[in-house]
């Protein structure tokens, strides 16, 4: 359970020679934070400002105001077309919004397309993986790669250019696999792995370009739980080094764990921000998820009806007089929702 | 027995003649496009074409040395292929191939038409431009030759030499791409375009460069089709050519770097040797086992399109028992079907 810390995020933590027990200074920082929607950040990485995305008459994502920590890891949850994925096509460029403003850095990101926001350092990996299933595993990190100089065309014929470029890529490939635990498996088609591999392999291909902020679309789903401890793991260590994180994820187990802050949306909108814990307390989260008024205890009021109504039925079968019977049931039926 | 012999050797011949310099040259480009890249360039004829004519008008029309004849042929491939690529290839990889496979047509039909007689002779062709290669040649072009018994002209045998050495550079300069990083990006765009813009590689960059380097290769195959047959008319030109260099590329195994070569050799052999076996079958008196005589049910004008049926029944067989060609990755191959 999440209460026992996973072995795979305290091996790799001491792997990457952190302490065991890594201050979240994110968390610190953000402990002062009013628990309110579109709150201002100590210290914003990524700020949204009016975004609306609408696909004919549904509004996709209309969010007023979002800021996202530096060195956190954000939670972004919400249920079924709440419109997460959306926002993360817009930010990274995949999709361009219908109105609003958004920066990375206090550069804004509006119209850039998405090789362009991925060059200044936002990455992000995608709920259905991309694994290039033709190529082998080590083809595909040393494709993360940023800036390559054999990738010019003119360049690329002549080897003594970029040569040493890709050594070094090839190593830092090879550390990284070694992290994720695919290094048996770099010569293989990337089309061969697992699934829960292929999500492995596209975290490592994405931290092949030194990113500042990763964002991952439901790096979990999927996923058997022996392997998303030890993914949970990998995303804390991102954190450690000093990542900004966004995740879309449903397991809430996984988001109370790991997360910093989390944004809730549903219908496209921001409804709810604020720590994991403050998240399953909030009515309007409740409501989002399980439908207004799932649970909620029964007014005296309301007792009050359903026990007349239960006893004008038990006179209708009685046969008692028709005066009772027919007040009754106007009565109910006026009442009843 | 000696019918096939001979026929054994037509199609030898017919291997390493300017006809498969041609097909190879249009499958290398093909290779680069659709091999490499996921391109799907129905049109690849066009670019052949432009060559072709690039040297037939600039010799002949304008009276330009032959070598800028070939500059302006490339360059004209060049321009077609950002024509084409601009408006397309941001868009799925479905309306590339619309748009090739539309305007290799439409280019045919514009240059054969009597508007353009002036420029192309329209269906009339253009024959009097090769003489400035073939004056290249160091020895004697009117002089027949036998090489393992097989016959060449001096002329064949200097548009071959030339058109060889061309498909062998090409490999090389192929081989060279493919193995740097600019080659691994574009099997990336074949992949998966969205995932290659994710890590920041200008995806609409290297597809447009894919689209013009296989436009150049095609190009080059149409100036040597250009100079071996020495007439250029515009029918030559059907789009079919298109489809028998997929064929050759698909036989011969698609993203290897020789994969066109021998698929395209492969296919002319075919070809070659169906046409003549069949024909010798059809004039002698063979009778199958008794029962019938094979000249009372096939003519000779049938021998054309049986080659074709048997070369269609050949790639079915292919596709069936070894999906990715002959020099292909079956592991590779089958990873598609997940």
């Amino acid at each position: 359970m999440p209460a026992d810390q996973p072995h795979g995020a305290t091996a790799a933590s001491q792997l990457s020679g952190a302490p065991a027990a890594p201050a979240r200074l994110a968390q610190a920082a953000l402990r002062d934070v009013p628990w309110e929607i579109g709150v201002a950040k100590p210290d914003p990485a990524i700020v949204v400002d009016g975004v609306t995305r609408t696909f004919g008459g549904l509004t996709a994502v209309s969010v007023d105001h979002l800021e996202i920590q530096r060195g956190g890891i954000t939670g972004l949850i919400g249920p079924n077309g709440a419109g997460k994925t959306t926002l993360f096509n817009l930010l990274t460029g995949f999709d361009q919004p219908n109105a609003g403003t958004w920066s990375f850095d206090g550069r804004s990101l509006g119209r850039l397309s998405p090789h362009q926001v991925a060059r200044l350092g936002v990455v992000r990996t995608f709920q259905l993986t991309k694994a290039l299933s033709r190529l082998t595993v080590l083809q595909n990190m040393l494709l993360g790669a940023k800036d390559q100089r054999g990738e010019g065309f003119f360049r690329s014929l002549v080897p003594g250019v970029w040569k040493k470029e890709e050594a070094a890529n090839t190593e830092k490939a090879l550390e990284l696999l070694a992290r994720f635990k695919l290094d048996a498996k770099k010569d293989d088609f990337a089309g061969t792995l697992s699934g829960g591999q292929r999500k492995l392999l596209e975290m490592a291909r994405a931290l092949m370009s030194d990113p500042k902020v990763v964002m991952l679309d439901e790096p979990m789903a999927g996923v058997n739980p022996a392997l998303t401890q030890s993914l949970l793991g990998h995303v804390k260590d991102l954190r450690e080094q000093g990542m900004t994180v966004i995740f879309v994820e449903h397991d809430m187990d996984v988001v109370r764990d790991i997360s910093d802050w989390v944004v809730v949306m549903a219908a496209g909108r921001v409804i709810a921000e604020g720590p994991p814990e403050s998240i399953s307390q909030n009515q309007a989260v409740v409501d989002a998820y399980l439908g207004a008024h799932h649970d909620a205890p029964l007014t005296i009021e309301e007792e009050d009806q359903v026990l007349a109504e239960a006893e004008a039925a038990i006179a209708r079968e009685e046969g008692t007089t028709g005066e009772v019977l027919t007040s009754e049931r106007t009565d109910g039926e006026g009442t009843q929702r | 027995m000696a019918d096939l012999l001979d026929a054994f050797t037509l199609g030898v011949r017919a291997m390493f003649a300017y006809q498969a310099v041609f097909f190879a040259l249009l499958a290398i480009g093909l290779n680069v496009h659709f091999g490499y890249t996921g391109l799907l360039n129905f049109g690849q004829i066009a670019f052949a074409m432009l060559g072709g004519f690039g040297i037939a008008i600039s010799v002949s029309k304008w009276d330009l040395p032959f070598w800028v004849g070939v500059l302006i042929g490339i360059a004209a491939a060049v321009l077609l292929a950002l024509l084409l690529g601009l408006p397309t290839l941001r868009l799925r990889a479905d309306y590339l191939a619309i748009v090739t496979i539309a305007s290799a047509e439409a280019l045919r039909l514009l240059f054969r038409s009597g508007g353009s007689t002036e420029l192309t002779n329209s269906t009339q062709g253009i024959s009097d431009f090769n003489g400035g290669f073939l004056s290249l040649a160091p020895w004697d072009v009117a002089k027949r030759y036998d090489i393992l018994g097989t016959r060449w002209s001096g002329g064949e045998l200097w548009v071959i030499t030339v058109g060889w050495s061309l498909v062998a550079l090409s490999c090389l300069l192929v081989w060279a791409l493919m193995r740097s990083p600019w080659g691994r990006v574009l099997r990336a765009v074949r992949e998966d375009e969205d995932a290659a813009r994710a890590l920041g590689k200008n995806v609409y960059a290297f597809k447009m460069q894919s689209l013009v380097l296989g436009g150049i290769f095609g190009a080059l195959g149409g100036m040597i089709y250009a100079v071996g047959t020495g007439s250029q008319n515009p029918d030559q030109y059907q789009n079919a050519n298109t489809f028998l260099a997929y064929g050759a590329l698909i036989l011969g195994g698609a993203a290897r770097v020789l994969g066109p070569v021998i698929g395209a050799m492969l296919l002319w052999f075919i070809i070659a040797f169906s046409d003549s076996a069949l024909a010798a079958l059809v004039s002698g008196d063979n009778s199958f086992f008794g029962l019938f005589e094979w000249g009372d049910l096939l003519s000779t004008t049938d021998i054309a399109y049986i080659r074709f049926i048997i070369i269609g029944l050949g790639l079915m067989l292919l596709m069936i028992f070894r999906p990715q060609g002959i020099l292909g990755d079956r592991r590779e191959v089958m990873l598609d079907a997940r």
